[in-house]
């Protein structure tokens, strides 16, 4: 600890803090542009001046590290007016257009230059225009606000990995451009908007929409992908007008994906608001006793067995809990399953599907091994926590088989699975690696679990890492990368029947072994229908209502309060920002209402008993033995294809976004020029 | 003056020939293991002794930057790099010692690196110095042949590998920390400080960075004794220096000289006097561009060397003289100087960015007489705005000549622009700050 003054009061500090950093524990607040916590020091806005003793000059607070005895002061007036005179400067080229400008009312420079601005211009002269670049379909730029920070510069090239951001020129004429004006490819490239301190750089898709003091503000969960990045939602009325990341050092740290930011939109459109039936191929509005009824009266009419039901890829956990209770309880039907693949899981023990390191246990690792998964895009915050890891730590990546550009330089091994089993016995030649790596993560994706030998190598992948004392108290080197938000969620609540971890059900709905199916919200199964009832209950018009009988408006995951469980197990809850659309309910309450038609008998009496009840069941049955492990002795060799996400294409919310639609159609055009590989 | 027996660059004007030889016969490369086997403590110290200070600006004592250098090697090698990067506006001495004494330099070079441990040495040329760098090349690729550098240089049992690196043409590149960046082939914008480059330098390794004349005039020093320089001059602002003398003068030349010899006779001995005699002197930047000019009065008397220029409010800079007399116009002057500045700032921090601009156009409205009084004083606040809180030292080098004009030619400034702000109805300027209210 290190004894330092600020303004004459004085504080003990850790070594290694900037002066900026020991200020803020003394509680003397310290203007700054170019300063970020999670970005390198620039220390070239000159806003964070302060006054050393024994220094003739104002000191850059932001890069100056703390020494011993050291004695600040912030509060002269000779402080003052140095400030005071960069804000002038900052002021002198920068337009006087906060009246149409976006950033207006969550503008650090406005918010400056009330304290440190002086009320009138001294700068004469013509101001600086700057042309307008382009940065692709999410960022704005309006670059003659640019104050020429380079916290863009800094995110892009240190977080994002992506070197396309820059400044050419010098001097005054200095512009910050994508160098030969592409987008920006980077799927966190958005979190740009948010670092810029002015409005240079704003959001393409928000543009005019709202401006801040209007909207109402939901801190809540994203659901685009199994990380749970924790994020607001600001809504203007019923509309979600935009999405922002909230901060959470274990989960995102301050970024989320342009998905997570920008599929908002696609709450907007192909929404279903009203209860619908495919009469000769056509849907036909119907009010809601008319499609219970009609519910009722198939399901009354259905032998159990031959009733199934799908939970859906963004399906909260309450709603999960109800369907099971409904298929258990009420219907009497074991046919009910959460994953829409064939994939291998076994829920015996919660480890087999989590990312037990954790998220912020990446940044602890030295070698990180990739089998069957593509982060960037699988989990694009979870990527670039391992870029973080790699910049820290020097962290060896190897990857089973070419995934393309993760943003750092991985090895590549050969991407079949006697590569695995070499390993495994340890003969391989980079067994030595692995041996002396202290905290390695095995980063298995679902293309893993796809194989037929998933199973097999699972099991062996386990013993392996345990013989190894890589799991142990305070390390579990095991961890899987799970795509969809209610993945874990699922598990946890042991939706599905299976006696060998596989999708059982699915592979008799394709047999068209079923007769009455209710989908909740799933819309990625891929089968042939035949004759088959099918119950849609969702929110978006997309496959899964396209090939249903009965459709049901359902709710999106801003419209409800719901729970889900992220990648690492935690446990965390979305809340209702807005309203569903015209006679849309939420998920739950549609399933409760059809059970008390059936049984004359609510479920559950309200949503608080729901989760009351969910909550106890988790705890009970933290392990769960639905089947017995069942191994298969050998294994028979095949490739490991990670199948390629269509990263701005995986949802329905998504896949409703206009603004995914043109991101997705960005990617395309910029990958067909040839350049870039 | 600086007598003959005395002068370090015989052959400042190429009278001798510039190869090795010549060079010899001059008395470089003599001894040069000799020195080397007293030992670095011994070299450090004695250039201590000589009270050596940095020829490149600053005037940083030499033997002190040289002892910050870790004394031993540890994970990172050392490296040494000269900054021949001289685009100072009125300096030109260093392109005589590339062109016609290269042998000094390199000879110094081997000297400085063995003092601070390295075993490479990087000189960074200005890419305008295009055939100074190919002469120094040469004389490289002579000393290499003749193994005075390379595997056990001049049988040191010293290695020295010594490389050019040459500039792509800006002037931030000088600034010690921004040259490192260039030569890591980065945006060459200065460095924040601390860490200063002698603990983490060029790729991060322990730098020592010397400026031309200083490494040149090393091996003389230890060859004479750090006594001998230090009997030049007075305390403290020792040896002798290469003045460069131009502008309005009959014979602008270089020259080198005693430190602390009088302007006066620097003019008028070797450059030949002012243009239209002593008496048509205006004022004389005494330091390069980025000092603060001194006016005619002070120049009668004033002695060239470090302290007694900071005593009268300028610098000796690199001591490059410019001369201007009576027929210049030193408002014009002193625009076309902050218009250098405007144009070579690095644009990394906001008060130079901006701030340089802001001057130049300041001062070209006040060269034809379209300011109005207020804002006289207005400049000098800004100049005060800027210096000081910048990154580098350009913020500085940018402000102080304005402040200069304004410390002492206000009343020139002021009879040209006398009026006050709402003058439309007089002039017609483009530059009104209230102009609405004109409408009334």
């Amino acid at each position: 600890m290190l004894k330092i003054k600020v303004n004459d009061v004085d504080i003990d500090v850790e070594e290694g803090l900037t002066v900026l950093q020991a200020c803020e524990q003394a509680g003397v607040e310290i203007p700054r542009f170019c300063y970020h916590e999670k970005l390198s020091i620039a220390g070239n806005c000159r806003m964070c001046l302060v006054e050393m003793e024994k220094s003739p000059k104002p000191i850059a607070s932001c890069a100056m590290p703390v020494a011993e005895g050291m004695n600040i002061k912030t509060n002269t007036s000779k402080v003052e007016k140095a400030r005071k005179g960069v804000m002038e400067f900052l002021l002198a080229n920068h337009p006087l257009d906060c009246p149409v400008c976006d950033q207006g009312g969550e503008c650090d420079l406005q918010d400056q230059s009330m304290y440190y601005g002086i009320d009138k211009s001294r700068f004469k002269e013509n101001k600086r225009f700057v042309p307008e670049k382009y940065m692709g379909p999410l960022i704005k730029t309006q670059m003659t606000r640019c104050i020429h920070c380079t916290r863009c510069i800094r995110f892009a090239t240190e977080v994002a990995g992506v070197s396309e951001l820059g400044a050419i020129g010098r001097g005054e004429d200095m512009q910050i451009t994508t160098y030969l004006e592409k987008s920006m490819q980077s799927e966190m490239s958005a979190n740009v908007i948010d670092l810029c301190p002015v409005g240079a750089l704003t959001s393409k898709p928000y543009v005019f929409e709202a401006r801040p003091w209007e909207l109402k503000k939901t801190e809540t969960i994203d659901v685009m992908d199994a990380v749970g990045s924790n994020i607001r939602v600001d809504t203007f009325g019923w509309e979600v007008k935009r999405v922002l990341p909230r901060i959470n050092e274990e989960i995102n740290e301050e970024w989320i994906s342009d998905k997570t930011r920008y599929a908002c939109d696609g709450l907007k459109f192909q929404r279903i608001d009203n209860p619908y039936l495919k009469e000769n191929g056509k849907f036909k509005k119907i009010n809601w006793n008319k499609a219970y009824k009609i519910i009722v009266d198939k399901i009354k009419n259905t032998l159990p067995d031959k009733i199934a039901g799908f939970t859906g890829d963004l399906t909260n956990m309450e709603t999960m809990y109800i369907v099971k209770e409904f298929f258990e309880k009420t219907i009497k039907s074991k046919n009910l399953e959460t994953r829409s693949e064939d994939t291998y899981v076994n829920i015996n023990n919660r480890e087999n599907y989590l990312f037990n390191s954790k998220i912020n246990g990446i940044e602890n690792s030295d070698l990180i091994f990739l089998i069957g998964s593509n982060p960037r895009f699988e989990a694009t915050i979870l990527n670039s926590r391992i870029r973080k890891s790699f910049l820290k730590n020097n962290t060896k990546i190897i990857s089973m088989g070419d995934v393309g550009n993760l943003n750092y330089p991985y090895d590549i091994i050969k991407n079949d699975l006697n590569t695995l089993d070499e390993l495994l016995n340890e003969k391989s030649s980079i067994f030595d690696i692995f041996k002396n790596s202290k905290f390695p993560i095995f980063l298995i994706g679902q293309s893993f679990f796809k194989l037929k030998s998933a199973d097999f190598f699972l099991n062996k992948i386990k013993k392996f890492l345990k013989k190894n004392d890589k799991i142990n108290d305070k390390w579990n080197a095991l961890n899987i990368l799970s795509n969809n938000a209610s993945t874990v969620g699922g598990y946890d609540l042991g939706i599905m029947n299976s006696d060998n971890g596989r999708n059982l059900i699915l592979e008799k709905l394709k047999n068209n072994y079923f007769n009455l199916i209710i989908l909740v919200g799933q819309d990625n199964l891929d089968f042939k229908k035949k004759n088959e009832f099918i119950i849609y209950i969702g929110s978006h018009g997309d496959k899964g209502a396209n090939c249903a009988d009965i459709v049901l408006p359902g709710s999106a995951y801003t419209e409800q309060d719901g729970y889900f469980t992220n990648l690492e197990g935690k446990i965390q809850k979305s809340f209702k920002a807005s309203y569903p659309p015209g006679d849309a309910k939420e998920d739950w309450l549609i399933i409760n209402e059809l059970s008390e038609l059936l049984k004359r008998k609510k479920l559950f009496e309200d949503k608080d008993k729901l989760v009351g009840s969910m909550i106890n069941y988790l705890k009970i049955n933290q392990k769960k033995n639905n089947f017995e492990q069942v191994f298969n002795e050998n294994f028979t060799n095949e490739k490991i294809v990670v199948d390629p996400l269509d990263y701005y294409y995986s949802n329905v919310i998504s896949r409703a976004s206009k603004t995914m639609n043109e991101c997705r159609n960005e990617k395309i055009k910029t990958k067909s020029n040839g350049t870039t590989g | 003056m600086l007598e003959d027996k005395d002068r370090i660059f015989k052959n400042l004007y190429n009278d001798f020939g510039s190869d090795l030889n010549s060079a010899k016969e001059r008395g470089d490369w003599i001894d040069t293991k000799n020195i080397c086997s007293k030992g670095r403590d011994w070299i450090i110290n004695e250039i201590k002794i000589s009270e050596l200070r940095g020829r490149g600006g600053a005037g940083f004592p030499t033997g002190l930057k040289w002892s910050f250098a870790p004394k031993e090697v540890g994970s990172r090698p050392h490296y040494l790099v000269i900054n021949a990067d001289e685009s100072e506006p009125g300096t030109c001495k260093d392109r005589d010692i590339l062109r016609f004494e290269p042998h000094k330099l390199i000879e110094g070079c081997l000297i400085a690196s063995y003092a601070v441990n390295a075993h490479k040495c990087y000189i960074y040329i200005r890419g305008e110095y295009f055939n100074e760098g190919q002469k120094l090349q040469s004389a490289i690729n002579e000393a290499y042949k003749s193994g005075l550098i390379g595997k056990n240089s001049a049988d040191t049992g010293w290695d020295l590998d010594i490389f050019i690196h040459y500039g792509a043409g800006a002037y931030i590149c000088g600034e010690e920390t921004a040259l490192l960046e260039s030569i890591e082939g980065k945006k060459g914008q200065p460095r924040l400080k601390p860490p200063f480059p002698a603990l983490v330098g060029l790729y991060g390794c322990p730098t020592i960075i010397n400026n031309v004349e200083t490494i040149s005039v090393v091996p003389t020093i230890l060859r004479r004794g750090g006594k001998w320089f230090s009997s030049l001059g007075r305390p403290k602002n020792t040896g002798s220096k290469i003045y460069c003398i131009s502008g309005n003068v009959n014979n602008p030349c270089n020259v080198e000289e005693e430190m602390g010899i009088p302007l006066k006779v620097l003019i008028d001995k070797h450059a030949g006097g002012v243009v239209g005699g002593w008496d048509n002197l205006k004022a004389v930047i005494p330091g390069g561009s980025s000092m603060p000019l001194i006016p005619k009065d002070i120049c009668e008397t004033i002695k060239m060397d470090f302290d007694t220029l900071i005593e009268n409010k300028s610098g000796l800079g690199t001591a490059g003289i410019v001369v201007i007399n009576k027929d210049q116009d030193i408002i014009k002057c002193m625009a076309r100087i902050a218009r250098f500045y405007k144009h070579e700032s690095c644009g990394q921090c906001t008060p130079c960015r901006e701030g340089s601009g802001w001057m130049w156009r300041i001062l070209e409205r006040m060269a034809k007489g379209e300011c109005s009084k207020d804002e006289v004083d207005m400049l000098l606040d800004v100049t005060k705005q800027i210096e000081g809180h910048t990154i580098c030292a350009f913020g500085e080098g940018s402000s102080w000549p304005v402040q200069g004009l304004i410390r002492h030619f206000k009343k020139d400034i002021l009879s040209r622009n006398n009026f006050n702000p709402l003058v439309k109805k007089d002039k017609n300027i483009p530059y009104l700050i209230d102009q609405h209210l004109l409408e009334k």
